[in-house]
This record gives structure tokens, C-alpha cells and sequence, in this order.
């Protein structure tokens, strides 16, 4: 009896926490389309840069397009979700995080959690428009399986940025700075990964950086599912200390989030204290 | 219905509250009277459990703010002096939003809602965007939202500062219903008015301490003797009313002779008799001692008497002189998570 009502009045506040970002997503919907303009743009305007290189120059066989559609597609989910502490962020400057913790809720990570699910489902969002505008332009389809390959690894690479992103949403002094480390952290990230360019194209130092970089163990396994060479037990990363199946890939990012989480737990509990 | 036991707070170097104690009783509307950076609003969110205490107590309707804060949260219903809404939402909807957090089922939430409403008179515009609302018509939503469970405690924080006289009016209407239906109300003010003609008891809150306690009445009834304002032209200079100030010290039956700087430098003193043969020995004495005389008012002491007597200033001299040394900045952080 206690366990169930505790469970209706934490879905309760969270939902109530989410349908209120939600309403703002819908009233304000910049966010969202500039989300997807972005991506959009870089698939289109890399896309063409190496339209002309020889088939068969990036690995996969097909064309730079192709090679680019994985890189984009995780980028967007990672853009969205360097994004989450946003809103949280203007909560704490505006006072109405203060409003919140007035109230009797049954837990404070209600909050946490609204800010998860919301921004989990925007870049899902996202990430399937650039999925279809890619599917457009020509650079494939993961098909089925492939499908639910491409939006589970998008999970648990979201899941940790966001993490990420919400600890710093609550250690930084204002949006000013957050927008600072979004800003600074965003692209480099994506050039020292394996977006735009295979391994095998990079000097060593980056090669090195390329192959510690989480986004890029978002990116192969899903470059896999599009060439439709997925399997767990398939090696799709040859990094400079070993090849890297896709399952360990995914377990790397699972780690990882999962890690993120127990580590910024402390900070929102004295946060929201 | 509140206890507030030697609560003190520091921020940095600086004593915010220095070991207040407060007694609210059940149904009583309460008023915290002070300048601004006396500690209201710290002792307000101390209360409110947006603020450890450094130490002390807190009790709210029988439960330990402290040890069982979601308990004290049931109870209380919290209006803050910055009123933070969401512009892009609409009044009701900030409103619903509050009701799934004190979880109300929704049809409980709809009829309170509906209730609220036509209690603060929200019904025009409550489905607007609260961007586009006047200052009153959010601070009526913000009383609203904490009024939504129906709390037994209802705790604002300077709730009519920038509001218009018809707005003010209302909100003490609403004020007053609401003790008669036997809510207990805290609320802080830096207008003496406001608090002498609501609370039931007040405390004076001054640098952290509460210097004064009790009901308007008996505080003034304590002070004892008259009130004198006299000024020797419309706007004195300093110089001049230190001199008349020496003059009238030398006066018998007269104490307390301050230079009032917020009131064109006046000079408020006090005499021991009362009543109006007490002003005609004044002025006789003040003709013989030739102080020059462009007006001269006798009163029954007031709520600024109080402060005035326990402070050296009054509480317009204190308001002037916490502007000027308010650090805004400062202020966001302490009130920032």
C-alpha cells in the first residue's frame, strides 16, 4: 500500500515536471528545429564536400554520404542531450527551481527524471528526423533491426551526456558559463571522433583520442547497423590498443552512463537538499 | 503553530540571523517587521526548508522541520517575494503543475482551482500566458499556488511591495478571510501600516535579532509618553537642527531627541506628560528657549516608536541606509541552488 502510493505521487510529480517542458518544447519550438536544422545542414554540406572522392576510399564501400550518415545522427543525439541542463539551469536562476522544493514532492529526482525523459525523447526525436533526411539523400536505411540497434545505442549515449550535462547545470554559477562549456565541448568532440573521418585517416595522437572518445562508440556500432554488418560478436572499431567488438562498445557506453549517474548523485543530492 | 527556536545563520563573514526565537499561535496572523537585510526573507526560507539553519529549531503544525521536511512542506504554503512563474505557461496551468506536486487527484486540483479562482477574482485572465500578467494579477496567482492544499500555514514573504493601493486592499481582504477561517498567516513587511493594521503580534527583526515582540497595541502601550515631531522650517539643515537638537535636550520632562534625517531633519522627541496641556508647556518652554518653530506634532507612540526605541533609527533611516548597501548580486546567490 505505502510502496504503490509512493510510486502514483513520484510518476505523478514527474509527469507533471515533463508534460511542463513539453508544454514550453511545443509553445517554443525553436529548440527543437534548430536541433534538427543543424545536423541537417552538416549532412548536407559535408555530404557534398567529398561527393566526388573515389567509391570505395571510406571504409563500407559506398560514398562519403553514407560514411557521414552515422557520424551526423549521433552528433544530433548528442547535441540534443549537451542541452538538457538548460532548462534546469534557468529553473535555478529564475527562482522557480525554488518553487519546486517548496513542494512536499516524494522525491527531488523527480526533477532529475522530467529532465531525463524529456530530453531523451527530444534528441530520439531528432535523431529520426536526420535518420529519414539522410534515407532522402540517398545515404541508406538500417532497416529493422538495425532500427533498434541505432535508437539503443542512442539511448545509452544520451543517457550519459545528459547526466553530464545536468551536473553541470548544478555546479556552474550560471547559464553564461554552461553555454560556455556546450559551446567549447560541442565540435571538438565531434572532430576528434569518428564522424568525419575513419581512424585509419588520422595521425596517431588523434587516432588515440579518436578511439577514447565515447561518441565514437556510439558511432560504429551504429555505422555497422547501416553498412547491415551488425552483430554483437562483430569487431567494428580497430583501435590503437585492440579492435573493439560492437558489444563493447556498448558496454563501454553502458559503463559509462551508468558511472556518470552514481558519480553526480552526490552533487544533486546536495543540490536539491 | 510555527516555532522558530535560536535559529542563526551565516553567510560567509556575514550573521544573517543571530539565534531568533518566534512563537506563532494557531490562527494568528503574524507579522515580521523590519528594514530590509534585517533577516526576514532568511528567516522565511529557514522556515520554509529552501535553507538550513546553522542551527536552532524549526517546528510547523507539530512537525520537525528539519528531521521530516516533506512533512512541514504538507503544511506549509509558501508565497516568495521574487515571484518566479513560467512566463510560456498559462495561469491555470502553473496552477495544475502545482497541484500533481502537492499531489492532488485531479479532480480535487480542478476544484480548488475553481475555488482559488474565484476567491482572488482570476477568472478573465487566468488562461492567459502569466507573461503578459500585471504585477497583481501575479502576485494573486502566486498566493493562489500556495493556497492550492489548502495549507494550515500560509508564509509570505513581503507580499504587497509594488503593488497598487486596489491590489494591496484586496490582498489584505483576502488575508483577513483566510485567519477568520482559522489559517495561521506569517507574513514579513518593511510597511509599518501594513503590519499595525493586520497582525494580530508582531516581531521586530532588526540585524538579525528580534529586538521586539508582542501585540501592536501592547508594544506602544509600553513605550509610555507622547510622541513630539517639530521641525524649525520645512527642510532643516544638519547644523541647524543639532543646535535646536541641544536646545531642546535642555528642556525638562524631555528625552530621546533625535535628528529624523528621512524627515527634512525633524526632531522626534519624547515627552513624559500626555495629552494636550503637555504641548502648551512645550511651546511655552520652546518660545522661552527661542528655538524657532515652523511646525510641532504630538502623537501616541507608533510601530516606528518601537523601532525608533529599540534602534536609535527609525525605520525609514534604516530602509534608506540598507539600500544603498544591498549587494543584489549576493542576494541571487544565497537564493540560487
Amino acid at each position: 500500500m505505502f510502496a504503490s502510493t509512493a510510486i502514483a505521487e513520484l510518476s505523478q510529480e514527474t509527469l507533471a515536471l515533463s508534460k511542463r517542458l513539453f508544454l514550453q518544447l511545443q509553445r517554443r519550438p525553436s529548440t527543437l528545429v534548430a536541433g534538427i536544422l543543424q545536423p541537417l545542414i552538416w549532412l548536407v554540406l559535408f555530404g557534398a564536400l567529398f561527393a566526388k572522392a573515389p567509391m570505395g576510399l571510406f571504409p563500407g564501400g559506398g560514398s562519403y554520404g553514407k560514411f557521414l550518415g552515422a557520424g551526423v545522427i549521433v552528433f544530433t543525439a548528442f547535441s540534443a542531450a549537451l542541452n538538457a541542463g538548460l532548462p534546469v539551469m534557468f529553473d535555478r536562476e529564475f527562482g522557480f527551481l525554488n518553487r519546486l522544493l517548496v513542494a512536499p514532492l516524494r522525491s527531488r529526482y523527480s526533477i532529475v527524471l522530467a529532465s531525463v525523459l524529456y530530453i531523451t525523447s527530444l534528441s530520439l526525436v531528432q535523431s529520426l528526423a536526420i535518420m529519414a533526411a539522410a534515407w532522402g539523400l540517398g545515404y541508406g536505411w538500417p532497416g529493422g533491426t538495425g532500427l533498434l540497434v541505432v535508437l539503443g545505442t542512442l539511448l545509452l549515449l544520451v543517457a550519459a551526456v545528459t547526466a553530464l550535462s545536468l551536473a553541470l547545470a548544478f555546479a556552474l554559477p550560471g547559464h553564461i558559463e554552461l553555454i560556455a562549456v556546450i559551446f567549447v565541448a560541442n565540435l571538438p568532440l565531434l572532430f576528434a571522433s569518428t564522424a568525419l573521418a575513419p581512424i585509419s585517416y588520422m595521425p596517431g595522437w588523434l587516432g588515440w583520442l579518436a578511439s577514447l572518445n565515447p561518441l565514437t562508440f556510439a558511432i560504429e556500432p551504429i555505422r555497422a547497423a547501416y553498412l547491415g554488418q551488425f552483430a554483437f560478436d562483430a569487431v567494428v572499431l580497430e583501435a590503437p590498443y585492440g579492435a573493439l567488438t560492437a558489444a563493447q562498445c556498448l558496454l563501454l557506453l553502458l559503463v559509462l552512463s551508468a558511472g556518470l549517474f552514481v558519480s553526480i548523485r552526490p552533487l544533486l543530492s546536495r543540490k536539491l537538499s | 503553530m510555527i516555532t522558530l527556536e535560536h535559529i542563526s545563520k551565516r553567510y560567509g563573514g556575514i550573521t544573517a540571523l543571530d539565534g531568533i526565537s518566534l512563537e506563532v499561535p494557531k490562527g494568528c496572523l503574524y507579522g515580521l517587521l523590519g528594514p530590509n537585510g534585517a533577516g526576514k526573507t532568511t528567516a522565511l526560507r529557514i522556515l520554509c526548508t529552501l535553507l538550513a539553519p546553522d542551527q536552532g529549531r524549526v517546528v510547523i503544525a507539530g512537525v520537525d522541520a528539519l528531521a521530516d521536511p516533506r512533512g512541514a512542506r504538507q503544511q506549509l504554503g509558501y508565497v516568495a517575494q521574487e515571484v518566479a512563474i513560467d512566463k510560456i505557461l498559462s495561469g491555470r496551468e502553473l496552477l495544475e503543475l502545482q497541484a500533481s506536486l502537492y499531489h492532488l487527484s485531479a479532480a480535487r486540483g480542478r476544484e480548488r482551482i475553481a475555488m482559488l479562482t474565484a476567491l482572488l477574482g482570476m477568472d478573465e485572465w487566468l488562461d492567459r500566458r502569466c507573461g503578459s500578467y500585471s504585477g497583481g494579477m501575479r502576485r494573486r496567482l502566486d498566493l493562489a499556488s500556495g493556497l492550492l492544499h489548502n495549507p494550515a500555514v500560509l508564509v509570505l514573504d513581503e507580499p504587497t511591495v509594488g503593488l497598487d493601493i486596489e491590489s494591496r486592499a484586496a490582498l489584505w481582504d483576502v488575508l483577513q478571510q483566510l485567519r477568520e477561517q482559522g489559517t495561521t498567516i506569517l507574513l514579513s513587511s518593511h510597511y509599518l501600516e501594513e503590519v499595525d493594521a493586520l497582525a494580530d503580534r508582531l516581531a521586530i527583526l532588526d540585524r538579525g535579532s528580534v529586538i521586539a515582540e508582542g501585540t501592536p497595541a501592547e508594544l506602544k502601550r509600553e513605550l509610555g509618553g507622547d510622541r513630539i515631531t517639530l521641525r524649525v522650517r520645512e527642510f532643516a539643515s544638519h547644523d541647524e537642527a543639532q543646535k535646536v537638537q541641544q536646545l531642546v535636550q535642555g528642556l525638562k520632562g524631555v528625552s530621546q531627541v533625535l535628528i529624523n534625517r528621512a524627515q527634512g531633519h525633524a526632531i522626534n522627541f519624547v515627552i513624559e506628560a500626555e495629552g494636550s496641556e503637555a504641548l502648551l508647556q512645550l511651546r511655552k518652554q520652546l518660545d522661552a528657549a527661542e528655538v524657532p518653530v515652523f511646525s510641532l506634532a504630538q502623537s501616541r507612540p507608533s510601530l516606528d516608536d518601537v523601532y525608533l526605541q529599540a534602534t536609535g533609527r527609525t525605520l525609514m533611516d534604516a530602509e534608506l541606509a540598507a539600500v544603498s548597501s544591498r549587494d543584489p548580486k549576493a542576494e541571487k546567490k544565497q537564493a540560487m541552488r
